[in-house]
């Protein structure tokens, strides 16, 4: 059981966090003409770092998401802040 | 090489097995190799030896990092199976499984692929009703399957629990007779061995640190040990697909997950075929040696950290003492995680990876030891022909940008 | 002394007498005796056979690292396999088997594989059984291998209990230095847990005669009372097992035999590590041969349970520290002569079990040979943790080195084996400073494995790999140390290598003629001991696992007799009444036509998207468009994926310019409420936008059926109810005795219908009324059954079933804002795809059977004509319809929605049947009844 940091409630189990996405994808304008590759990049394409990582996550019991810096390889939890505090 | 049969044990037995020759060499990194195979797991095994084997390509090295089958292919539950919906996914893994079948005999060596058969229980009547659109496709692609009551399930696996108070009744289920397990280092190994013989270097120690890249085009990569250069390179290194992408400059669908697997001490034997419960979400066999081969889903926090965690941990072991609770008293022995791949559609990528040169054999998931014979044939054919195989195509990256995935859990109805 | 026990000594009760047999024989030992201990005292030697070759074994150790005493237990109907003898607790009246052994461990039939062993080398079984078949060996291997076998029955009542703590400093292991630095963070005012595997705190401090110039035993309860005094809290009979990311620490507390062991997960700030050092093994000829025993494992037996190990002893060891347990064996009674000898020169003597020592062709009698060949500090929790190790030379051993994060080793697990730079480490670890470590006042001779010699020499006991398996696995070039242990099985066994690692890779660095720590270590895994799959599980079994959600209507369900199933989680009434079910859920499907039916559709999902963006938001996350939806009216839509595949369909009524409610499938009310919030705080104003899960405040019943409006005239809304007043997929709000109700015309029968959402504490009211005003008209209740029936007569989809994760929208007949939205949406871009564009996807179609046939079977695939079939689509819905007199059905065809009229191949169990690919809708498809 990792211990994740929700900025808005503090310490809580892992079991209560929910993986969204990496941190700084941003939603193409569907409304002007996108090819296929740019389109299948922001869907699918991850950058999937060893080491430090950039992430979304969802705290289920409140529903509010934040960014969460750690590692992917030891699990060190380095940052965690709301998604709209400083830059996203 | 020494030949391995009944009759040279026999003889090496009476002369203290002082006969038995290297299974593989320990060869000096050449400066220059027709094909660069990175990663010395099964898949890249496999692929050094059928080039050597199917298509003559033999001036063939094996990178491996770490020490050879160190990584999923030394870590997974063993379970081989092509119990699979769609008919590209079917032909891929019954492919597999048809190699697996000769295995043994193709290498000199016995990976001990035992077909004890796999049931997939269904516990409702919707369940049972998926069951049977499952059933109906593995039969359509030729795959062989029973669909089963609750009474042949418990035939098959009467260490289940069929009593009144358990939380998911068995109302059936899925079997997959020439589905079951194989011992998993001896394919590294066995490959490994047939490989080496064919004259393919197998390094180990030996890590990629960069690629050599001319004109657009890979020629080469940059190791530990040195530069070498490459008419080819063949990436099959698994969870660590995107480390190489990320050097190579191409991006992939995939994130790296830990999956976990557990074994208990050794017992008699009480469970004969791969049983799968799903909405315990566990899976168990038993090895040949005894202990019960235990694995479920992926660890909920994308990961390369190579160990488990408690949380999947209890819904796993906690799952499996609610399928079959007589065995609650038994004991873990040990658990273990690997750091396996996955993409949006659980399906493997076989294939150009984007970058002229590089060619890829990623994405398997959780699937990644059955499949070791097909992908490593199937990458031996892409490289080797440059052109797909009409079992890979399907699974080339370019169905991301098409729409064209082939994603099994779908098949099931469970929506995205 | 009597037989093996000396006449004082050690922590057992000598007044209680405990009765137990050992195969099948009678035997007595005390209270406070292990297995191990019973048996040693009363003489036994021989207590289990080896893995492979059915060599007779006796006990090795006193504790964990025992790798031959494995035994069946049985007490009270009560049976556990693959105990070890050394750590189990004996009980009265426990029968005890030992395990790979028929029918006794002493006379074993098996024992004669013996003789095969030069062909039973290590991996034999990879270079051959490939003719023909591998399955034609497999079974006969399968039966010989496993150690003890399992009972199929169940122990009801072995429930794990679980436990969550955290604590300021985790002591791992109560022996002198544990003590002392618990007792010291203790003290320091840290929140402490002291925790041992033993009965009682004192590690190997019985073995000694004063600590600190006081009695041992004295000490121990000293330090004990102290850390309580401070608040401290000893665990006895707790293993630490595992350690986990970011502090946790796993660890088992067992209890009496048979029960289940509590799990603790206990989250630390700090671990200290003082778990000790285990003796290691010396490589000789016969090696294994019973009487061969661990030093320290004999001088604890002595120590704790008054046990001797023989009556003449023969002992060797490469250090100084054997001398204290020599003086204690003297006085115990036992002759102990030490010799010296290298591991080539050496040789165990006895036919079945040890009678002397051979030296240089020197013969010496013994009964017990006590070996060590230097300690190896358990540093299993270090690694878990990621700790590294380092090779000492001067301890030739592998000591903790790079420490993972918060994280001490003290005393012998760090390396300190003498007792007062331990105390020293101890307090410095207790006070929160690091440990250095003191210089080794002991030496100790390298004494490893010598390759090439003759005889046969044990390295891993119970898994009898044995020095020449090393030496066949090198000269094969299965030198990495990880293969070595794949291949010969070494430290694979039940003991995990505590004993035979470091004999191993010390073999392999000696063949290939490197140093030990060149050749590395293994990964060392947890759990340390096996731990019981119960641990894992506790009380979260059946109607506790994975609970299923209930309806406030429950009682009212059951009262009216319920079939109760689970859908989508929740518990929900299938049908109503105990008749013979199919024909109960015909007649339900009918009255709900004919007259009315009344379904409790509470699960339904009712999310509230509030504030100035919400139009836009639903818009956005909602494949149809909304922006024209009036106040007090509904609309039908899909939710999708960014991939363009359905993820939920439902309803939305707009409230009001600033309000809708979204009402979503039962089983998916979470899922979607964690997209909405999603895109809600990733893409839009948070602010401007709310996002409200009302699901369990409110509960829904819904009256269908030409009768639903006189039915519903009985709650005295004071709505109009006319058609034209209140029309198909608009809803009113109202007051139903004194709670505000919301009720919505919208159907998922295909009659008229009416949604009535309620207070959840109300509900009992509205839906005893409701059913009071129905019964009169021919209505009733109906089941999620019939419901099913309904809807498939319309063609009205289920998510999840009528579909698989690849349908868009426009499979299900629903392409209009694919072509005509022109605001973004979540999916829109993959809807224009080279696979969105496909002709031949799979639609939803509706399937007719020919007149008399039975309906089809729901998963039965529909194939191609060709001469290799291949599968087109399957049947998702069928059903016999009472309200058609036929079978209706659904499917997903490939192009099916160009196909209308075609016949097709239906393919079940080997059974062909035809269908007719129909519409969609086979009832009412003007919907004159629907807008009723």
């Amino acid at each position: 059981m990792q211990i994740f940091s929700c900025p808005f409630c503090g310490p809580r189990d892992e079991r209560e966090f929910h993986y969204v996405a990496e941190a700084g994808k941003t939603r193409p304008d569907t409304t002007q003409s996108i090819s296929d590759a740019e389109w299948a990049t922001y869907l699918y394409a991850q950058r999937n770092e060893k080491g430090a990582v950039r992430e979304v996550w969802m705290h289920m019991t409140c529903a509010e998401l934040f960014l969460m810096e750690r590692d992917s390889v030891t699990m060190e939890v380095l940052r965690t802040q709301g998604l709209r505090e400083g830059d996203q | 090489m020494t030949a391995y049969s009944a009759y040279r044990l026999l003889r090496e037995g009476m002369r203290g097995h002082s006969g038995w020759g290297k299974a593989w060499r320990t060869p000096e990194l050449k400066s220059h190799y027709d094909v660069v195979i990175i990663g010395g797991g099964g898949h890249g095994l496999a692929t050094a030896y059928y080039l050597a084997k199917n298509h003559g390509i033999s001036n063939v090295a094996v990178l491996e990092k770490g020490w050879l089958g160190g990584g999923n292919t030394g870590r997974n539950t063993t379970v081989i199976r092509s119990n699979y919906f769609y008919p590209q996914s079917a032909a891929l893994y019954d492919f597999s499984v048809k190699l697996y079948e000769n295995l043994s005999r193709e290498l000199n060596y016995n990976v001990m692929f035992s077909q004890r058969g796999m049931v997939v229980t269904a516990h409702s009547e919707p369940e049972m009703e998926m069951a049977a659109r499952q059933y109906n496709a593995m039969r359509i692609n030729g795959v062989d399957a029973e669909l089963l009551g609750p009474d042949e399930v418990r035939k098959i696996a009467p260490i289940l629990s069929f009593r009144d108070d358990v939380r998911y009744p068995i109302h059936g289920g899925v079997f997959q007779p020439r589905a079951g397990t194989g011992r998993h280092d001896a394919v590294a190994w066995g490959f490994a061995r047939a490989a080496d013989q064919l004259g393919v270097d197998i390094i180990q120690n030996c890590e990629v640190q960069g690629f050599v890249m001319q004109g657009g085009r890979c020629v080469g990569v940059q190791t530990s040990l040195g530069e070498v250069r490459a008419g080819a390179v063949g990436a099959a290194v698994a969870g660590h697909s995107s480390v190489l992408a990320q050097m190579a400059g191409y991006r992939l669908p995939i994130h790296s997950y830990a999956l976990q697997a557990f074994i208990s001490e050794p017992i008699k034997p009480i469970l004969d075929t791969v049983v799968l419960c799903p909405p315990y979400g566990t899976y168990v066999s038993q090895s040949d040696k005894g202990g019960l081969v235990i694995g479920g889903g992926l660890d909920r926090v994308p990961s390369y950290g190579q160990r488990g965690n408690m949380p999947m941990q209890e819904a796993v072991l906690g799952g499996l003492c609610e399928m079959m609770p007589a065995l609650a008293k038994v004991k873990l022995l040990r658990h273990w995680a690997g750091i396996v791949d996955v993409t949006p559609d659980s399906s493997p990528i076989l294939g150009p990876s984007g970058v002229d040169g590089i060619y890829l054999n990623c994405g398997w998931g959780t699937g990644g030891f059955k499949s070791i014979p097909a992908g490593g044939y199937l990458l031996a054919h892409i490289i080797a022909s440059g052109e797909h195989h009409e079992l890979s195509r399907p699974f080339d990256l370019n169905r991301f940008a098409t729409g064209h995935l082939v994603d099994e859990g779908a098949a099931s109805g469970i929506a995205h | 002394m009597t037989s093996f026990r000396a006449d004082y000594g050690g922590l057992i009760d000598r007044s209680r007498e405990l009765k137990f047999s050992f195969d099948g024989k009678p035997y007595q030992g005390f209270a406070g005796d292990t297995l191990a201990s019973a048996l040693l005292a009363n003489g036994v030697r021989v207590v289990g056979r080896s893995f492979k070759y059915h060599r007779p074994r006796g006990v090795w150790s006193a504790w964990v690292d025992e790798p031959n005493a494995i035994m069946a237990v049985t007490l009270n109907g009560r049976e556990l396999p693959n105990c070890l003898a050394t750590t189990t607790m004996l009980e009265d009246g426990m029968q005890v088997r030992s395990v790979n052994a028929w029918p006794s461990a002493a006379f074993d039939l098996k024992g004669g594989l013996d003789i095969f062993h030069r062909w039973l080398c290590a991996g034999f079984y990879y270079k051959t059984f490939i003719w023909p078949n591998w399955h034609m060996f497999e079974p006969a291997i399968r039966k010989m291998a496993g150690l003890g076998s399992v009972s199929t029955d169940v122990i009801d009542d072995y429930v794990s209990d679980q436990i969550h703590e955290h604590c300021d400093v985790l002591v791992v292991g109560a022996g002198a230095a544990g003590l002392v630095a618990a007792r010291t963070a203790a003290e320091a005012g840290h929140k402490v847990v002291l925790a041992d595997d033993h009965h009682a705190p004192g590690g190997s401090l019985y073995q000694v005669d004063r600590v600190e110039g006081r009695a041992p035993q004295d000490w121990i309860d000293e330090q004990v009372t102290a850390l309580q005094a401070a608040g401290g809290r000893l665990l006895c009979s707790s293993t630490a097992f595992g350690v986990y990311d970011h502090g946790l620490v796993g660890l088992i507390e067992c209890g009496h035999f048979a029960t289940a062991p509590r799990l603790w997960r206990l989250r630390c700030a700090r671990v200290v590590l003082a778990t000790g050092a285990l003796d290691r093994p010396m490589t000789f000829a016969d090696n294994d041969k019973p009487g061969v025993m661990s030093l320290f494992g004999a001088a604890e037996l002595l120590a704790r349970y008054g046990v001797v190990p023989g009556r003449e002893i023969a002992l060797i060891s490469n250090h100084s520290l054997f001398k204290n347990a020599v003086q204690q064996l003297e006085s115990a009674g036992a002759k102990v002569r030490v010799l010296e000898a290298s591991t080539t020169a050496l040789q165990a003597r006895g036919r079945k079990v040890l009678s002397g020592v051979s030296v240089d062709g020197q013969h010496y009698q013994a009964d017990a040979l006590l070996v060590s060949a230097g300690l190896t500090p358990l540093v299993h929790l270090w690694c878990h943790a990621g700790g590294k190790l380092q090779w000492c030379e001067q301890r030739q051993t592998f000591l903790p080195g790079a420490p993972p994060a918060q994280m001490t080793a003290i005393g012998a697990a760090n390396g300190t084996f003498d007792l007062a730079a331990a105390l020293d480490e101890a307090r410095a670890a207790g006070s929160g400073q690091s440990a250095s470590r003191s210089d080794a006042a002991v030496q100790f001779t390298p004494h490893w494995p010598a390759p090439n010699s003759t005889g046969r020499q044990w390295i891993d006991f119970q898994h009898d790999v044995t020095l020449k398996d090393i030496e066949l696995a090198a000269r094969e070039n299965y030198v990495s140390v990880e293969h070595l242990k794949r291949y010969t099985t070494l430290g694979m066994a039940a003991d995990q290598g505590k004993t035979s690692n470091m004999a191993g890779l010390a073999a392999m660095a000696t063949i290939q003629g490197v140093d030990i720590p060149h050749v590395g270590t293994t990964a060392f895994r947890p759990p340390f001991v096996p731990v019981p799959l119960e641990a894992y599980h506790g009380h979260h079994t059946k109607s506790h696992y994975h609970p299923v959600k209930r309806l406030v209507l429950e009682p009212q369900h059951r009262a009216a007799n319920a079939a109760l199933c689970e859908y989508g989680g929740w518990l929900r009434p299938g049908w109503y009444g105990s008749g013979e079910r199919d024909a109960i859920i015909q007649v339900e499907a009918k009255m709900a036509r004919d007259s009315a039916g009344i379904l409790d559709a509470s699960p339904l999902g009712k999310i509230e998207v509030m504030g100035p963006d919400a139009e836009d938001f639903v818009n956005f996350v909602y494949y149809n468009s909304v922006g024209n939806l009036k106040p007090g009216h509904i609309r039908y839509g899909f939710m999708l994926s960014e991939s363009g595949f359905v993820f939920d369909d439902g309803v939305i009524s707009r409230v009001d310019q600033h309000k809708f409610v979204i009402s979503c499938s039962s089983s998916h009310v979470d899922s979607v409420r964690n997209h909405l919030e999603s895109w809600r705080q990733d893409g839009n104003d948070p602010a401007r936008i709310f996002v409200h899960d009302m699901t369990q405040q409110w509960a829904t019943v819904t009256v269908t059926g030409p009768k639903a409006r006189e039915i519903l005239a009985s709650l005295d809304l004071g709505i109009d109810l006319a058609a034209d007043a209140f029309p198909h997929m608009t809803f009113r709000e109202a007051d139903y005795q004194a709670s505000s109700v919301r009720v919505a015309r919208v159907s998922f029968t295909g009659d008229t219908s009416f949604e009535v959402s309620i207070r959840a504490s109300r509900a009992p009211l509205l839906w005893n009324t409701l059913l009071a005003a129905a019964a009169p008209l021919g209505g009733g209740p109906i089941g999620i059954e019939a419901l099913s029936i309904l809807r498939t007569e319309k063609g009205y989809i289920m998510v999840g079933k009528d579909m698989d994760g690849e349908t868009m929208p426009h499979d299900l007949g629903f392409g209009g804002p694919r072509e005509k939205k022109n605001t973004a949406f979540v999916g829109d871009r993959s809807l224009h795809g080279a696979m969105a564009n496909e002709r031949d996807r799979k639609t939803l179609v509706g399937l007719t059977v020919a007149d008399g046939a039975p309906p089809l079977p729901i998963g039965a695939h529909a194939i191609s004509e060709t001469s290799s079939p291949r599968s087109i689509g399957y049947v998702t819905s069928s059903y016999q319809s009472p309200n058609l007199g036929r079978p209706v059905a659904l499917g997903l065809i490939e192009n099916g929605h160009d196909r209308i009229g075609e016949s097709i191949h239906i393919r079940h169990r080997e059974q062909f049947r035809s269908a007719t690919i129909a519409p969609v809708c086979a009832f009412d498809p003007q919907g004159a009844r629907l807008n009723a």
